[in-house]
């Protein structure tokens, strides 16, 4: 399946790109902190890698045995990730209490 | 128990063909397949999903190391930030680097786009532009690392604070470096046959979209690594 798409399409989503960037870079500049920070940084990462995946990668014209394929498994890492936050919390606060 | 099943009958047919290691191998494929694109596409998936689980594992690494510290960490925004002009920008190389990036992968889009048209001439010029573009941020990651050892972050211990912030930085970027090195050897490598006419011949050009994908997932890639490590 040849994926052909507009010229114009991929002009969009890398302007589209930039502009993600350029806000993810201003929340930095503007010393935002908190969860606002945190909130901005996670949601402007993810609209670029569904954009790239999306479009770039032509994920959305793939059929949905392919897209399940490769986009299911690495929900596995959020349990890793999950799993491992418990854990240094855990580390941290035996630090605290043993090594100082 | 006492009335036997009848062998290889209620549960249909007893599969006729190959036994033993062909079975094996006819059973598991079965002469299916499972997507509907060619061989190299599905393995590049295949690989660029097991690519995702190796940064995975060093991105929870070093979120592991950042929440159990009990040093604070450096400031990313400070540490990366470049004296230009009188003033302290802050992340500002870190910023151009992700443009640089972006921008390459813009063009390696439009290659492939090229490609299927059969426009070889545009097509290479994109796919060597893409490749520019990627050793010129190979080229500023060298300078980072200049400057970040000239001030003695190492490995094992930094001035700023964490001292596992010098092996996270080291290894994360390094590897992803590493990603952006061998991308730009595949792209010179798949521009030469493109221009040689070595794709004309057989008609096919998918092996362009094939490296764009490797391309986009090194794009992918640090996008995490610029909002998890370099903003957070």
């Amino acid at each position: 399946m040849a994926q052909q798409h507009p010229i114009g399409l991929y002009l969009k989503i890398w302007a589209l790109l930039f502009v993600l960037s350029t806000l993810s870079y201003l929340v930095d500049y503007f010393h935002l902190q908190g969860y606002l920070r945190w909130g901005l940084i996670v949601s402007f990462m993810l609209m670029k890698a569904g954009l790239i995946v999306a479009v770039f990668m032509h994920m959305a014209w793939e059929r949905l045995a392919l897209i399940c394929a490769i986009l299911l498994p690495p929900g596995c890492l959020l349990v890793l990730v999950g799993l491992m936050a418990l854990e240094a919390d855990h580390t941290f606060i035996t630090r605290l209490l043993f090594f100082r | 128990m006492s009335t036997p099943m009848p062998i290889a009958s209620s549960h249909g047919a007893a599969p006729a063909g190959p036994t033993g290691w062909r079975g094996l191998v006819a059973d598991w494929s079965s002469d299916r397949e499972a997507f509907a694109v060619s061989w190299g596409k599905a393995m590049m998936w295949i690989f660029l999903l097991s690519d995702t689980f190796i940064f995975s594992c060093f991105l929870t690494g070093y979120m592991t190391v950042r929440i159990s510290s009990t040093v604070p960490w450096p400031n990313p925004s400070q540490v990366f930030a470049l004296h230009i002009g009188g003033a302290d920008i802050p992340l500002i190389l870190i910023a151009i680097m992700t443009f640089v990036l972006i921008s390459s992968s813009g063009t390696m889009a439009m290659a492939v786009n090229f490609a299927y048209r059969r426009a070889r001439m545009p097509a290479a010029v994109l796919m060597l532009a893409t490749a520019a573009l990627g050793a010129t941020f190979v080229g500023m990651q060298a300078f980072e690392w200049t400057k970040l050892i000239n001030e003695g972050v190492r490995p094992w211990g930094n001035p700023m604070g964490a001292a596992q912030f010098g092996s996270s930085f080291f290894m994360i970027t390094g590897f992803h470096g590493l990603h952006v090195s061998a991308g730009v050897i595949y792209l010179i490598v798949v521009a030469a046959r493109v221009l040689r006419g070595r794709y004309e011949r057989a008609g096919n050009y998918q092996i362009v979209e094939i490296a764009g994908l490797y391309w986009h997932f090194v794009d992918l890639v640090w996008v995490f690594i610029f909002a998890l490590f370099y903003l957070w």
